[in-house]
């Protein structure tokens, strides 16, 4: 079990992650298995080249999926995602690296909880941010405040 | 400026739902789900270590709902008839309970909102669409609001 981050520990402009991902057309099959998205421009390259795209393409939702574990991961075991954003700007294909990254925005209470604003991306092998995102979670506190 | 597509009329049917549908979660979908993403994550995967945790068990990984579809509510855009192109614009997803194995999850897609705007290929219309995914308790889990741009 991941290492579990106390609210104490994270401060505004902490760094999360980087979860880098190598997504392969492999991998794009078992997430349309595992989804039940069985659009075609997902494994199919002449489908995607008829349908002027360059190849075939990551889910949006795949890429959803790669920065949901970047904010389990940092949340820990005693953690919660309370909320997820993510927008889709660009495109990303299957043999080129993608890595998730994300920046703690803001530290807060609420009632008696504890709570990290992030905001979140995931950039191609470029360093091009095709989905950025937001995030919210709940980490433990080592103290009462 | 007036819009030229969400119209007063078109704009009525915010609030219309789509066909609820149930789905018992298996502990072998989720274990699946995490692997196409490449989570080894053990509060997916390994009921052993997951019972250590607060969990008590095994939970759905955040975007697990993407398995458990509903049918969406026809959103009628006359202007644009039925030559329209799409993109799926992303999704706001909301936590609020963990998804277990042996769930039974009911899913539920509204229409929560229809925007119009000018675009680089004229007029793109903004349709916001909420699914809830609620437990056999009646316990909300999850809420996910995806953006669709059609234009």
């Amino acid at each position: 079990m991941a290492k579990q981050i106390y609210f104490e520990d994270v401060e505004v402009g902490s760094e999360i992650g980087p979860l880098e991902k190598n997504p392969t057309t492999q991998q794009l099959v078992k997430y349309a298995g595992a989804s039940g998205d069985f659009y075609q421009i997902h494994y199919d390259k002449d489908f995607a080249l008829a349908n002027k795209l360059p190849g075939v393409i990551l889910h949006g939702a795949l890429k959803n999926g790669f920065l949901g574990q970047l904010m389990t991961d940092f949340a820990g075991p005693e953690g919660w995602l309370r909320k997820l954003s993510v927008q889709y700007r660009g495109m990303d294909q299957p043999g080129s690296k993608v890595v998730c990254r994300g920046k703690v925005v803001k530290k807060y209470h609420e009632g008696d909880q504890h709570l990290v604003d992030c905001e979140i991306w995931l950039e191609n092998a470029k360093g091009e941010k095709t989905t950025p995102g937001s995030a919210t979670v709940v980490l433990p506190a080592r103290h009462l405040h | 400026m007036a819009n030229k597509i969400v119209t007063d009329e078109v704009l009525k049917q915010i609030g219309k739902m789509g066909e609820p549908r149930t789905y018992e979660v298996e502990r072998g979908a989720i274990r699946r789900f995490a692997e196409a993403i490449g989570d080894p994550n053990p509060l997916f995967n390994d009921e052993q270590r997951a019972r250590e945790t607060r969990f008590g068990g095994v939970i759905a990984p955040p975007t697990f709902c993407r398995s458990m579809g509903s049918p969406i509510p026809d959103v009628k855009l006359p202007a644009l008839g039925d030559s329209f192109r799409g993109l799926d614009g992303g999704s706001d997803w909301e936590y609020f309970h963990p998804i277990r194995p042996g769930d039974r999850i009911t899913a539920q897609t509204r229409l929560v909102d229809l925007k119009e705007s000018e675009g680089r290929l004229g007029p793109m219309v903004f349709i916001t669409m909420e699914t809830t995914y609620t437990n056999q308790f009646g316990q909300l889990c999850v809420t996910q609001r995806s953006t669709a741009i059609r234009y």
